[in-house]
């Protein structure tokens, strides 16, 4: 068996394929946050709850109605992100013309109070999801599982969907508008409230797809949602939140970046996006997509 | 400093040193290390506008450190308190060197990140003890001579800690520094078209607000004779916040009265399990919709109204 900078190649291909899987639920996490704050200016902190309510979502169609994987796949997004609807007429509406700083608290709380009711509801513990599409092929230098295939080449799609509506249809041109000069865009006869709560559900709906396509990856637990926010967070400032595309690559960048240090560093792969966010900062504090603000 | 504001806080300080014949002594200086830890918290967000959301970075360490020093190296109880809260400074120096790059809720987004860094550390460190922690830290002699095995006498000693960082920060606070920062706070480009070179002060409050949430760390180490993971969480991080916030943020006792009423509800809702979370959680959006001056901040907009000669809460 041949050897590669010293790894066999199942354990790096194994791990950089393991990365890309990360990546691709960075990339999907920070391409809603960006949306969301796009729009409505608000640091969303309660998406990574946003998104571990749609891995619980996905358990609870399959356990209690028994509807299967491709079912949740669509109806848990919409049931979040009509949660999200709701929670930003009710509450996040309020707070828009305050500093951009009680969004994130609100959000904060907001996130909190959903991890509590998860660990009330399902245990500290969680619960494990069924893979919908079990097996796999060999290629030769690895074994590529067949569901983590999948969730690459679905979560490219998406990324590439959002990204297609916003820059080139016309509804996506009203919410760049929007962005830009709200005042202006309402004048033009769009309703802009509307937009932005719709902004909003979108981008939570991102979340729990997110989720649902990690509940058959990771095990479930109510904690999964503070400890992917906090790195996507990390994420999002090395990217900047400029551009949709930037986000993407970013996020699937740091995934594989991530999978790397796991074979040649496994101590540090815990930290390292933390550390390329320090150094970043320091070289480029606006993020290596963003534009300085 | 008013003669009102002197009354207040004499009145408030004779009525800690009689509170522990009513009042179990250790409840009272787990608020008193919580408080310092909000007062030190609040200097940033509450006088320079800057929210940072991995305070617990420099509480939790900064525990490990006095921890450390104190039961594994064996050295003497002020000595580990003051390499605690040095280290601390020494963090919040590269953090903060790090984290005033960005504004706003990019700054927040930064210091939890990099907070969560120290996390993982902690988590992986020998020294730490990892999920034990370090246990069975002794209460070894003030200065050699003071006794603080027994909870009364070190219940002293932590109150006049508190008092010390206390009067570091309202000093700081209305000192022509302190002015600067609340310059910086209204009015950032304004304070730079002035000449003031705002990232030194920025930097300069941040390592202090560091310091003394490392003190505060240090000091819980003594009562609970235990460094552990829970100090250098995130969610230590976001508790602090949240006294902060119901207490008052940019208010001088504000942080202390969150403190005592996030420690005291935590005390009396202990059996409740999960539910402690959802009602933190409650209380977090409650305040932030209705009630975003916090206890103290709504207390004196009250005695303002009544009397409108008098300034704001400085």
């Amino acid at each position: 068996m041949f050897e590669l900078l010293g790894v066999p190649p199942q354990a790096l291909f194994g791990q950089l394929f393991l990365g890309l899987i990360n990546g691709a639920f960075y990339a999907l996490l920070s391409l809603g946050l960006a949306v969301i704050f796009g729009m409505l200016n608000v640091i969303n902190f309660a998406h990574g709850a946003q998104y571990m309510m749609g891995a619980f979502g996905a358990w609870v169609l399959l356990k209690y109605v028994g509807i299967p994987y491709w079912g949740a796949l669509v109806i848990v997004p919409v049931i979040v992100g009509a949660l999200g609807v709701v929670l930003e007429r009710l509450l996040l509406s309020r707070l828009y013309h305050l500093d951009h700083l009680y969004g994130l608290l609100l959000t904060f709380g907001l996130a909190i109070i959903f991890e509590g009711i998860a660990r009330y509801a399902f245990g500290a513990s969680g619960v494990s999801y069924e893979n919908p599409i079990p097996g796999g092929v060999n290629l030769g230098f690895m074994f590529l599982p067949w569901y983590r295939a999948w969730v690459i080449v679905f979560s490219l799609a998406v990324c590439l969907g959002t990204w297609l509506m916003i820059e080139k249809t016309k509804l996506g041109s009203y919410l760049r508008a929007a962005v830009e000069r709200p005042d202006l865009v309402q004048a033009m006869g769009i309703n802009v409230p509307l937009m932005i709560t719709l902004t909003y559900g979108f981008g939570v709906a991102l979340a729990a797809l997110a989720g649902v396509l990690a509940a058959p990856v990771y095990s479930v637990t109510p904690k999964i949602g503070a400890e992917i926010i906090i790195v996507v967070f990390a994420v999002v400032v090395i990217g900047g939140m400029g551009s949709i595309l930037g986000s993407v690559v970013t996020g699937f960048g740091l995934g594989m970046v991530e999978g790397l240090t796991k074979v040649f560093y496994p101590e540090a792969s815990n930290i390292v996006i933390f550390v390329i966010m320090a150094i970043v900062l320091i070289a480029r504090p606006a993020g290596l997509f963003g534009t300085a603000k | 400093m008013k003669s009102r504001e002197v009354l207040i806080g004499l009145l408030i300080l004779a009525g800690l040193l009689v509170a522990p014949t009513a009042i179990y002594p250790v409840f009272l200086m787990k608020v008193l290390c919580f408080a310092l830890f909000a007062c030190a918290f609040n200097l940033l967000i509450g006088y320079v506008g800057l929210l940072s959301f991995g305070h617990a970075m420099f509480f939790g360490f900064a525990a490990y450190i006095a921890g450390h020093t104190i039961k594994v190296l064996g050295w003497p109880t002020e000595l580990g308190l003051a390499a605690a809260t040095a280290t601390a400074a020494l963090m919040g120096l590269a953090v903060g060197l790090i984290a005033i790059r960005r504004q706003g809720i990019y700054f927040a987004m930064v210091t939890l990140a990099l907070s969560q860094m120290v996390f993982f550390f902690c988590l992986q460190s020998k020294f730490t003890g990892g999920e034990d922690g370090i246990q069975a830290i002794p209460r070894r002699p003030v200065f050699g001579v003071i006794d603080i095995q027994n909870d009364i006498t070190l219940y002293y000693f932590v109150l006049a800690i508190f008092v010390a960082g206390f009067l570091l920060i309202y000093r700081t606070i209305h000192s022509p520094f302190g002015q600067v920062l609340k310059a910086i706070r209204e009015n950032e480009p304004r304070a730079i078209s002035l000449g003031y070179r705002i990232d030194h002060y920025k930097l300069l409050a941040f390592v202090l607000s560091a310091g003394l949430a490392g003190l505060a760390g240090a000091t819980k180490v003594l009562v609970f004779q235990l460094a552990s993971l829970t100090d250098v969480q995130w969610q230590m991080s976001g508790e602090v916040v949240l006294m902060t916030l119901v207490g008052g943020m940019g208010t001088v006792l504000g942080p202390v009265v969150g403190a005592a009423v996030i420690i005291s509800m935590q005390n009396y809702l202990k059996g409740l399990g999960e539910w402690v979370l959802v009602i933190q959680g409650l209380i977090f959006v409650i305040t932030v919709l209705v009630f975003r001056r916090g206890v103290v901040g709504e207390i004196w907009a009250a005695m303002t109204r009544r009397k409108p000669e008098s300034g704001p809460p400085a």
